[in-house]
């Protein structure tokens, strides 16, 4: 099978995802990494390791991610090379694009794959239900797209592949236009210096219930930090989110009260050294990362710790 | 300004779910279901804009909508179009329905959810951007409308947003958190049931995945702690002292 892994990058920086990709790519055949910006040879170095081919596409104008534009140039390459499979990350920029992609390539396309198999045509597992099943997709054409998620596809092989100039250049002006990018603003707590944080998901239900668990963070010694839909609620201020919008955290304790555990949450905790979760549904997928878990009503678990750390 | 926005009538994962006997579809007996949350975002900011500016927000349901599609009305949406077709998983067949139903309006904007709760494959308002040729963006965190072009900021990993700009007529796919989506009134309920709800039956030609098996994910288990709450209590304080993060 001919595989093309389209590397991301930004701030100068390749995203590691790139290779996750490559390792993919390597188990499922030929493989070929496609690096798309202004200056790329270093970006180039590196994905040589781990391929068998690198295609430089470099433009001026490819300076910033502008999904049209990368969708032209890789509908260019594309053409001409023929893929069975193109390997995207399942990243704010691969998930943007990616469909659109598959949609000019006429290719089935399955985001945020965990797992392929093709034992019998190409078979694609990924989650629904936010991580609580678990689904085999056929694919029932080829060539097809995958964005893949990353963490999936952490081992791999060596390689030391050749770096060719595609050749290629923008042959549309985009109609999107990029301006600038958006720091994140500075909070009064750097939730990421913490030791000990108390996460509040939906669970916690209402903005008047935030008390406890900033009661139980104090008698801890520690800070209160929330999963998204906490933060989209303005329970709590934004720079408290953990995930992958929000900040990645590795506390010595992490104690997730009413959350979920949506991969998108479980990115920004998971290397905490101790992770204890409390949710009242045992197939919550928190409990697959936690290391204690208690499938209990918070609302009744949280205030007698309190009760026991002041000593009653 | 005229804005067709997709919403999706969706389980909520939070509801007891599972797989069906067939192994190859959700077993949704007892979940709760309401307007998918990311397309609750959409309606809002959609329903902002023409308060505003003025013109007209459609919203658009594929499968079954109705309650959807009547929670959108009473919102402030000003008709809706039912599509009553169930595409499962692929997002290709959705997206085509879709487009075909919308092809003779002559819209501004097209919104969508970033996501669906249920199947989570973000994939339909890109798929319909490319079909209908539009300039697009994903993830939008708040957006500026002025002379034939918005300008949006969408989110990108660690807290970073990148700032856009995209000429219009465009797809947004709206992420949560851009605004505080309204209840809906008595008042609105009331209104909503005079208001145009048409349904269209279309079926798609394509057929690009197909669910070959559902089933639970394997997952490492949590040491589970057990007990009544006061028992649970003391376990985890043990835990605590035992590694040295409690005095
Ligand atoms: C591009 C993108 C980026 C995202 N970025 C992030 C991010 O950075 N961070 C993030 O967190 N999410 C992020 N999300 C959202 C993510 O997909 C989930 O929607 C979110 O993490 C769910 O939050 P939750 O677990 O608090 O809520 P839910 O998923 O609604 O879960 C609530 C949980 O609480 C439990 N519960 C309810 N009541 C109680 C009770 N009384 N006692 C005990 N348990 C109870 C329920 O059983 C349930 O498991 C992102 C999504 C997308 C698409």
């Amino acid at each position: 099978m001919k595989v093309f892994a389209v590397a991301e990058h930004r701030f100068g920086e390749l995203n590691p995802l790139s290779i996750e990709l490559l390792n993919l790519a390597n188990k499922l055949g030929e493989s070929n990494a496609v690096v798309i910006g202004k200056d790329v040879g270093k970006f180039a170095d590196e994905l040589a390791k781990y391929a068998d081919k690198v295609w430089k596409i470099e433009d001026a104008s490819l300076e910033n991610y502008n999904p049209e534009l990368y969708i032209d140039v890789l509908l260019q390459l594309f053409q001409k090379e023929k893929p069975d499979v193109v390997l995207i990350g399942n990243t704010a920029q691969g998930a943007e694009y990616a469909p659109y992609l598959a949609v000019k390539l006429n290719a089935p396309i399955v985001t945020d794959v965990v797992g392929v198999n093709t034992a019998n045509g190409l078979v694609a597992s990924r989650f629904v239900m936010q991580g609580k099943i678990m689904v085999d997709l056929k694919i029932k054409s080829m060539p097809c797209v995958l964005t893949v998620r990353q963490g999936a596809f952490k081992e791999g092989v060596q390689k030391n592949g050749k770096i060719v100039d595609a050749g290629i250049k923008p042959s549309v002006a985009a109609k999107r236009k990029f301006i600038e990018y958006v720091q994140p603003e500075a909070g009064e707590v750097d939730i990421t210096k913490a030791n000990i944080i108390v996460a509040v998901g939906r669970g916690i239900e209402d903005a008047a219930n935030i008390s406890l668990a900033e009661e139980l963070a104090k008698a801890l010694g520690g800070v209160v930090a929330g999963s998204r839909p906490v933060i989209d609620n303005g329970w709590l201020p934004k720079d408290r989110q953990v995930g992958i919008s929000g900040k990645v955290v590795k506390p010595k304790l992490y104690l997730a009260l009413g959350i979920s555990g949506a991969f998108q949450h479980v990115m920004g905790m998971k290397d905490s050294e101790l992770i204890i979760a409390i949710n009242k549904d045992p197939e919550a997928p928190i409990f697959g990362v936690a290391h204690y878990g208690v499938v209990a009503n918070l609302f009744d678990i949280v205030p007698e710790l309190l009760d026991k750390l002041k000593g009653k | 300004m005229k804005i067709i926005v997709l919403a999706k009538h969706a389980p909520d994962p939070q509801s007891e779910v599972g797989v069906a006997g067939d192994g190859k579809s959700l077993s949704l007996g007892t979940a709760v279901f309401d307007i998918n949350d990311w397309d609750r975002y959409a309606v809002e900011e959609a329903i902002r804009i023409k308060e505003k500016m003025g013109g007209e927000v459609v919203v658009v349901g594929v499968g079954k909508s109705e309650d959807t599609l009547r929670k959108c009305l009473a919102m402030g949406a000003d008709r809706a179009i039912k599509i009553p077709f169930d595409a499962g998983l692929d997002a290709y067949q959705t997206a085509e329905v879709i487009c075909e139903a919308i092809k003779n309006e002559k819209f501004d904007m097209i919104f969508a959810g970033l996501m669906s709760q249920d199947y989570n494959n973000s994939q339909v308002g890109v798929i319909l951007a490319a079909m209908l040729n539009l300039p697009f963006a994903t993830a939008v965190t708040s957006l500026e409308i002025g002379n034939g072009v918005v300008k949006v900021k969408r989110e990108i990993e660690g807290g970073y947003q990148e700032a856009v700009q995209l000429p219009m007529p465009c797809l947004l796919t709206i992420q949560s958190g851009i605004n505080e989506p309204r209840y809906v009134s008595v008042m609105g309920i009331k209104k909503a049931k005079t208001k145009e709800l048409k349904e269209v039956s279309i079926t798609p030609k394509m057929s690009t995945v197909e669910v070959a098996k559902m089933y639970l994910p394997p997952v490492k288990k949590a040491e589970l702690i057990t007990g009544d709450p006061s028992q649970i209590a003391t376990k985890i304080i043990a835990i605590l002292k035992d590694r040295g993060l409690i005095g």
